[in-house]
């Protein structure tokens, strides 16, 4: 990347179930105040652009984006809303500062998830109105049948997956801001409810409220506003077909695809020996054996080896997901990825807490949007 | 030349729809939502129904804002301090409406608009109903005076007004 | 772009496709040579799918490619060019495909009932709202303020429809007089049947490419010289509705970036966003393309005509060519740069113009983005 391009500012709230105290708004701000806090920036006078990344279903108003600005301090501001993951926000972000358009950018996503009281049948009203809409059902069995396949083609196990909701809910615990954070054992995933086969109900992420904001900066400026930026090296997305009848069922295409394009740009050739940590997707805990797979940080139908010797947790070679993940932390809805990128951020600036990683020096979050999308983005992150 | 060229697509007419030339889908979507109101909307809504307005000031600019919220969105900063306010205001706008939500016409127009509340700092206001005026007689810059429903039928609603009438004279 | 019309035939993704084949075929260009999409598309209410960029993105050519969503409410049809900019001018992508899309028609009873949930669901939504109301004041407001008659307003009605006799896509082309405008329907007072764009589907597409690229491919080069994107605060009944502030905010930006110190001088051809006729003239303002209050005198003296001194939606505009929210990009984005191209055919202004603008406008009267092209 020639244009240098750094994080100086994270801010998040908490992640909880339930935050029926605060609304949107208020929630936002308060993530919004903690990023800008930490950048020592007003908002009013030195962020340039702010992007924020939210689709209206989930909120439930037919054009969010006029319901965004005030929380943000971005009233009177160039503003926009990308319908997307945070790091498809992170990427537009990026993109404005190398297009010498602006110098200081704040990114934003949430998850005010629990405002929503039919959360399945939204997910559903996202399916084909055609031809798979009309069928109906619980639309989280589009995972299972995935998960399927990716277990029968890799040859992963149910119970490396089991290994990878105990290694993350246990790494939660570590985490002030996570809300799922618990000692399971895979035997305890394994004998839990049967859901949508072969997932059971702790293979699933639960939903969870919470705001992210990023604040990034044009290296001259950075240099500036942190005594500690943390650069964007590499960043990436791509989308797979829609068509659920198309895929290439246990394959995570557009996790291959926006991990080739960030490590192209980070001048990566051989991740597995030259990233340090990663926080990938992992909603269902195959998909972050799958995501593993596909961005190259395990060999095909390895990742579940790797798991049970130990590699991934925070004291193997290469933690993934010290943060809690997904499994851990909650589903953050869109603003997951941007989580990702915040822990990523907190690792390398060595505010990890309790749950600080060892001499890391380069980090990659990696994002999926979810059933039924086949659509993900991924950044590098370096000290 | 004429660009676009040969623009594409094939128009269906109200009649193919209505008399089944084509096969519709329809789907329903169950999406239901309970937003959290958040602490200023609130109190906001209590105090409707005891009848009041309620607005939070901000100490930096000294605005007093209306509709209230906790944060100023002007100097980003935590608002400071509930200030009631009145329930008389002016009108910003109007508009005499024939239609309703599902753009449906309707015969006995609804009179709706922009009141500014005295007490908030200037212009801040909500949207609401007007009544017990005509169309010859309102205009932009006219008092008004919100009418509340009864105390025992409100809800803690905006519709606890039911509607804002012209200011009598001496009236405050 | 495709026709716009009440309803189309096709689908979302159809329509998708059919527009971004069209710009493809322009262009001399084929998918492979697409480095990356944009979408924009307006409310997940129209076409009645949640998280509709995903399930359009194929028709868009986006699978398999990075591919991105924006959304900033009407304000889409200028803004999805500018977040293409992003991705050429960043270095990213040597050809972006940019595609907006709208399918208003599978929304019943009416697409108006999807807006009912644009406003605030606490302050807003329990007095059952119609969009047009939010016209209704501001024009009141406007016209108010300045001392605007309504036969003036209704010169752009007449206008913008009559222009749109000429572009082959156009819903709602005619040729009318001042007093049918005034004698049609009123919906909200003071809103009028023809003073309003109608519902539409449809969809367009563009394709931006860099300089080296672009120069194999034609001579005559048109440059995105500035751009600019701004929104209120959510707070409306804050504020002033009689000028767009927001509106000017993005202009400002848009000029700083293009180098444009006179606006009114220095641009030979404009697009603002039109969906009502008076929108025509406050966006003409808060272009800065003349004073406050100054617009609809411009309009009657006919400067805004297409052989005027600033032809303003030679199109035929959202009022005359038809209103698919993010697809208008087709009549803003797509015109200005046909119209600096020498492309436009019979709706071609005189002159040889150098430097248009075209503006969108969305969200709860807060959003402006302005685009800036100017010929190479
Ligand atoms: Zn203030």
């Amino acid at each position: 990347m020639e244009e240098k391009i750094a994080v100086v500012g994270a801010g998040s709230t908490k992640f909880r179930p339930d935050t029926s105290e605060q609304n949107w708004k208020e929630l936002m701000f308060e993530g919004a105040s903690k990023a800008y806090t930490d950048a020592g920036l007003n908002p009013r006078k030195d962020i340039d652009s702010f992007v924020t990344c939210a689709e209206d279903y989930w909120e439930g108003f037919s054009i969010y984006d006029e319901f965004v600005p005030d929380q943000l301090g971005a009233a009177m501001r160039p503003t926009c809303t990308v319908c997307g993951d945070g790091l498809h926000g992170l990427a537009i972000a990026c993109m404005q500062i190398m297009s010498g358009m602006v110098d200081v950018v704040a990114v934003e996503a949430h998850s005010k998830i629990s405002d929503l009281n039919t959360y399945n049948d939204v997910v559903l009203f996202a399916f084909d109105p055609i031809y798979n809409r009309p069928l109906a059902g619980h639309p989280y069995y589009v995972a299972g049948m995935e998960m399927n396949a990716f277990l029968n083609g890799s040859g992963n196990t149910e119970e490396q997956c089991a290994g990878v909701v105990s290694k993350n809910m246990t790494n939660a615990l570590k985490n002030p801001l996570a809300a799922y954070g618990k000692r399971v054992g895979v035997g305890d995933v394994m004998g839990s409810e049967p859901m949508f086969s072969p997932a059971k109900k702790l293979d699933i992420a639960e939903l969870v409220d919470g705001s992210v904001v990023l604040v990034l900066a044009r290296a001259e400026k950075a240099k500036d506003i942190a005594d500690n930026p943390i650069w964007i090296t590499g960043f990436g997305w791509n989308s797979g077909t829609p068509w659920l009848e198309g895929r290439t069922w246990g394959r995570a295409s557009y996790a291959e695809e926006a991990a080739k394009m960030a490590y192209k740009m980070a001048g990566i050739a051989e991740p597995r020996s030259e990233i340090g940590f990663a926080e990938v997707d992992d909603k269902f805990s195959y998909k972050e054996l799958m995501h593993l797979e596909a961005v190259g940080l395990a060999g095909r139908g390895q990742a579940g080896n790797d798991l049970e010797n130990g590699r991934f947790h925070a004291d193997g070679d290469l933690p993934i997901n010290a943060s809690g993940g997904s499994l851990g932390c909650g589903n953050l809805i869109e603003a997951s990825g941007l989580h990702r990128a915040l822990e990523v951020v907190l690792q390398l600036r060595g505010q990890a807490e309790g749950r600080q990683l060892n001499d890391v020096e380069r980090g990659l979050a990696q994002s999926w949007r979810g059933v039924p999308t086949a659509s993900g983005a991924a950044a590098i992150f370096e000290r | 030349m004429t660009k676009p060229e040969n623009p594409r697509g094939v128009e269906l007419s109200s009649k193919q729809m209505k008399e089944g030339d084509v096969i519709v889908n329809k789907w329903d979507p169950r999406v239901k939502y309970a937003w959290a109101t958040g602490e200023a909307i609130s109190r906001f809504l209590e105090e409707m129904k005891n009848g009041k307005l309620i607005a939070r000031k901000c100490d930096s600019c000294d605005r007093i804002l209306f509709p209230p919220r906790m944060f100023c969105e002007e100097c980003f900063k935590p608002t400071t301090e509930w200030v009631y306010i009145k329930d008389t205001g002016k009108i910003e706008t109007y508009s005499i409406s024939y239609l309703d939500k599902d753009a449906r016409r309707i015969t006995d127009p609804i009179f709706v608009g922009v009141v500014s509340i005295d007490g908030a700092s200037e212009k801040m206001g909500i949207m609401h109903y007007f009544d017990e005026t005509t169309k010859e007689d309102i205009h932009i810059g006219m008092p008004v005076k919100a009418v509340w429903k009864p105390p025992e039928e409100r809800e803690g609603a905006i519709t606890d007004i039911k509607y804002f009438r012209p200011l009598k004279e001496g009236e405050e | 772009m495709t026709i716009f019309r009440r309803r189309l035939q096709e689908t979302g993704k159809e329509m998708s496709y059919e527009a971004s084949k069209m710009a493809l075929e322009e262009a001399g260009l084929e998918l492979k040579d697409v480095d990356s999409v944009v979408l924009g598309s307006a409310p997940d209410a129209f076409d009645g799918i949640h998280l509709k960029g995903e399930n359009l993105l194929d028709g868009a050519g986006g699978a398999g490619k990075p591919y991105l969503r924006v959304f900033v409410g009407g304000g889409t049809a200028v803004f999805s060019p500018i977040a293409g900019w992003w991705h050429v001018a960043s270095g990213l992508a040597d050809v972006c495909l940019v595609v907006a899309e709208e399918k208003m028609s599978s929304c019943f009873p009416h697409p108006q009932s999807a807006f009912g949930h644009i406003w605030d669901p606490i302050l807003d939504r329990p007095l059952k709202p119609n969009l047009v109301w939010i016209f209704a004041m501001e024009m009141n407001r406007y016209m108010t303020v300045h001392g605007i008659k309504k036969e003036d307003i209704a010169r752009v009605a007449v206008k913008n429809k009559r222009n749109a006799l000429d572009h082959p896509c156009a819903q709602l082309a005619a040729d009318l007089t001042i007093e049918d405008v005034l004698n049609s329907e009123v919906l909200a007072w003071p809103v009028q049947m023809l003073d309003i764009s109608p519902p539409s589907d449809g969809a367009s597409a563009m394709i931006l490419a860099s300089e080296e690229v672009a120069k194999k491919l034609t001579d005559d080069l048109v440059y995105l010289s500035g751009a600019g994107w701004c929104i209120d605060s959510t707070m409306w009944t804050d504020r002033d509705l009689y000028f767009p502030e927001y509106v000017a905010r993005a202009a400002k930006m848009a000029y700083k970036m293009a180098k444009i110190e006179n606006p009114p001088k220095e641009i030979d051809v404009a697009e603002p966003y039109d969906p009502f006729d008076y929108k025509e003239l406050h966006h003409m303002e808060g272009l800065l393309l003349c004073d406050k209050g100054e617009a609809p005198i411009l309009t009657r003296e006919g400067v805004t005509e297409r052989d005027g001194d600033l032809p303003v939606c030679p199109s035929g505009g959202l009022l005359g060519v038809g209103n698919p929210i993010a697809a208008t990009m087709g009549i803003k984005a797509c015109e200005i740069y046909w119209q600096l191209a020498g492309k436009a055919g019979k709706r071609q202004v005189p002159n040889d113009p150098q430097v248009g603008i075209c503006q969108a406008w969305g969200d709860l009267m807060q959003y402006g983005s302005v685009l800036i092209m100017r010929r190479g």
